[in-house]
C-alpha cells in the first residue's frame, strides 16, 4: 500500500488486511453513461473484501449490478469512484490474476473445445504440445474427455459451461470470478456442476467470487453469502458467514438443519429486496 | 438443412431439374422449328449444342477459357487481399472509417461498366484491365464483410479472450481474423461470381481474347448461335466454380452451426 493510496482515503484499518485480502473493493460506485446523455447509478459506494482461499457468493435481484461488480474486479469496467485493490495493488486495466467465467457465451465458436482451452495456455507461453496435453487433461477433469474435438455449437449448454470452467481453471489463476456459471441449467445439473466445482476447488482453495441469483446454491457452495439490494444505487445489505462443514456435497448439504436455518435467516433479508424490486419495476411500467 | 433436404428429395429433385431443362429446350426447339420464332434471331437448341461441341475441339477455345479463368482468379485474389487489409484497417480505426465512409459508398454505387474504358486506357487491352474491373467488384464485397466481421465480434468473446491474457496480436489471430474470415467465406459465392463477371464484361467491352471476347465476336457478325454457345459455356463454368466454392466453404466453416445433421 503506497502513501498515495492512503492519501486517497483508504482507511488504515484496511491496510493491514491487504496481505490476506485477495481483492478489495473500497467505496466502489459505478455510474453508467447512457446513450441519451443521462446517467444511471447502478451501484452505490460499496466495500467488499475477499480473503485468500475464501469462497464468496454474491446474491441479489436481477439487474442490481452483480455482473458489474465482477467486471470491476476483472478490470473490464473502471469504477466511477472508489478503488479496487488486488493483493494490495491498485487495479488498472485487465486483472491478470483472475480467471473469469462469464454469464453469456464466451467460447470462441471457431475453435474446438480442446483448442478453446489450449489457447489460454499457449498465451501464457506454454509450448503447443504441452498446452494441448494440459487442456486434454482438464477437459477430462470436467467430464468432457469424449468431446475434445467438438465445436461449441455441437455441445449442450451445460457442456459449454464445463469447457469454460476448464478454460479458466487450466490457467491456474489466483482468484476465480464466476457469473451465474450454472445459470441456464436445470436443478439436477446445477447440483452436479456445483459438486464438480467444489471438488476442483477443494484441491487448492483459490479465492472465489461467485455470482448467483439462487440463494440455495449460494449457501450450499460458499463460505460467505453477500446480499445486494435492488438497483439503482444498489449496495450490500447483508453479509452472512456460512458455518457448514467442508468438504460438502452440494446436494446433500441442503437437507441439513443448519442449512435450513441459515437459509431462513438470509431469505428474510432477501425477500424484502425482491419485493422492493418488483414494486420499482411496476412503478416504472405505470 | 439444405443438404439434408436435397439428399432426401434426391431423385425427385434431379428429375424436376432435368424436367425444367427439357421443357425450356423443347419449347425453344418447337417454337423455332415451326417458325413461330425466327431461327436467325433465336437460333435452335440443337445448333447451339453442335456449336459448343465444335468449339471445345478448338485449341483457341481452351486458350480463351484459360485467359478468362486467369483473370477471374487474379481479380479474386487481389480484390480479396485488398478487401481484407482495408476491412481490418478501417474496422479497427473508427475515425478513419468515418472519414472514408462517403467515398466508399459513392465508389461502390458506381456502375463498373463505366470504368471499363478507363481501365483499358490505363492498363491496355491485355488481361490487367479486366483484372482491375473484377477487383473493383470483389474488393467491396470482401471489404464490407471483413469490416462487419471485425465489428460484430461478440463483446463477451472479446472480454473472455482478454481475460485469457490475449494482447492485440493474439486477439487478431484468435478472435478478429477468424470472425472476419468466416464472414468473408460466407460471401465466397458472390465474390467469386463477381470476379468472373468483371473478367467477362471487361473482355466483352474491349479485348482480343477470352470468353467475353468470343461472345462479342459472334454478336458483331449477328451469329446468334455463337452468342448462345458462349452463354452456355459461361453457364457451365459458373456452375462448376460454384460447386467448387461450395465444397471449399463446407470445409472452412465446419464450426458454423447448421441445422443439425443427424444420421
Ligand atoms: N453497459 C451498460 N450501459 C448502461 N447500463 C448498464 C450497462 N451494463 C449494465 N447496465 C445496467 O446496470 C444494472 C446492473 O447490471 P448488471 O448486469 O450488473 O446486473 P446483474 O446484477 O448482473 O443482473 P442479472 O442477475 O440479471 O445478470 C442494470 O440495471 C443494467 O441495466
Ligand atoms: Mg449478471
Amino acid at each position: 500500500m503506497t502513501t498515495l493510496e492512503r492519501a486517497r482515503g483508504i482507511p488504515t484499518s484496511l491496510v493491514g488486511q491487504s496481505e490476506q485480502t485477495v481483492a478489495l473493493l473500497h467505496d466502489v460506485a459505478i455510474t453508467y453513461h447512457l446513450a441519451d446523455g443521462s446517467f444511471y447509478e447502478a451501484v452505490a459506494p460499496t466495500t467488499l473484501a475477499i480473503a485468500e482461499g475464501e469462497f464468496v457468493a454474491l446474491v441479489g435481484p436481477t439487474g442490481c449490478g452483480k455482473s458489474t461488480l465482477l467486471n470491476v474486479v476483472a478490470g473490464l469496467v473502471a469504477p466511477s469512484s472508489g478503488t479496487c485493490l488486488i493483493h494490495g495493488d491498485r487495479l488498472s486495466g485487465i486483472n491478470g490474476q483472475a480467471g473469469y467465467l462469464f454469464q453469456a457465451e464466451a467460447l470462441m465458436p471457431w475453435k474446438t473445445a480442446l483448442a478453446n482451452v489450449a489457447v489460454g495456455l499457449e498465451v501464457q507461453g506454454l509450448p503447443r504440445d504441452e498446452a494441448t496435453e494440459r487442456a486434454r487433461s482438464w477437459l477430462g477433469k470436467v467430464g468432457l474427455g469424449a468431446f475434445l474435438q467438438r465445436y461449441p455449437h455441437q455441445l449442450s449448454g451445460g457442456q459449454r459451461k464445463r469447457v469454460g470452467l476448464a478454460q479458466v481453471l487450466a490457467r491456474d489463476p489466483r482468484m476465480l470470478l464466476m457469473d451465474e456459471p450454472f445459470g441456464p441449467l436445470d436443478a439436477q445439473t446445477r447440483a452436479i456442476m456445483g459438486d464438480l466445482l467444489l471438488g476442483l476447488w477443494q484441491a487448492d482453495r483459490k479465492a472465489v467470487l461467485f455470482v448467483t441469483h439462487d440463494l440455495e446454491e449460494a449457501i450450499a457452495l460458499a463460505d460467505r453469502v453477500v446480499i445486494m439490494s435492488a438497483g439503482p444505487n444498489a449496495s450490500i445489505i447483508g453479509d452472512f458467514p456460512i458455518d457448514l462443514a467442508r468438504p460438502r456435497d452440494a446436494h446433500e448439504v441442503r437437507l441439513q438443519p443448519a442449512f435450513v436455518e441459515t437459509h431462513r435467516a438470509i431469505w428474510q433479508v432477501l425477500k424484502e429486496e425482491v419485493l422492493k424490486g418488483y414494486a420499482q419495476a411496476n412503478e416504472a411500467k405505470a | 438443412m439444405k443438404r439434408n433436404g436435397e439428399r432426401r428429395l434426391g431423385l425427385g429433385l434431379t428429375a424436376w431439374r432435368l424436367g425444367v431443362l427439357a421443357l425450356v429446350l423443347g419449347g425453344w426447339h418447337v417454337l423455332t422449328a415451326t417458325g413461330v420464332l425466327q431461327p436467325f434471331f433465336f437460333s435452335k437448341p440443337l445448333d447451339v449444342a453442335l456449336r459448343v461441341v465444335r468449339d471445345v475441339q478448338l485449341p483457341r477455345f481452351w486458350s480463351d477459357l484459360g485467359i478468362t479463368l486467369t483473370e477471374t482468379a487474379l481479380a479474386f485474389v487481389i480484390g480479396s487481399v485488398l478487401g481484407i487489409l482495408c476491412g481490418f484497417a478501417l474496422a479497427r480505426h473508427p475515425f478513419a472509417s468515418a472519414v472514408c465512409d462517403p467515398y466508399l459508398k459513392a465508389f461502390n454505387a458506381m456502375p463498373r461498366v463505366v470504368l471499363a474504358p478507363i481501365f483499358a486506357l490505363w492498363l491496355g487491352l491485355g488481361i490487367w484491365s479486366k483484372v482491375a474491373l473484377g477487383v473493383t467488384l470483389v474488393f467491396f464485397i470482401v471489404f464490407f464483410n471483413v469490416y462487419q466481421g471485425v465489428r460484430e465480434v461478440s463483446p463477451t468473446i472479446l472480454a473472455n479472450a482478454r481475460m485469457l491474457g490475449m494482447k492485440e496480436r493474439e486477439l487478431f489471430r484468435h478472435v478478429y481474423l477468424p470472425s472476419a474470415l468466416s464472414w468473408m467465406f460466407s460471401s465466397l459465392h458472390t465474390s467469386v461470381g463477381f470476379a468472373l463477371v468483371g473478367a467477362v464484361v471487361g473482355e466483352y467491352l474491349g479485348s482480343a481474347a477470352g470468353l467475353g471476347y468470343r461472345i462479342h465476336q459472334a454478336e458483331s457478325v449477328f451469329d446468334v448461335t455463337g452468342v448462345f454457345a458462349g452463354m452456355v459455356v459461361l453457364a457451365i463454368v459458373v456452375l462448376i466454380i460454384d460447386a467448387l466454392v461450395g465444397w471449399v466453404e463446407e470445409r472452412l466453416l465446419v464450426w458454423r452451426p447448421q441445422a443439425a445433421t443427424t444420421a
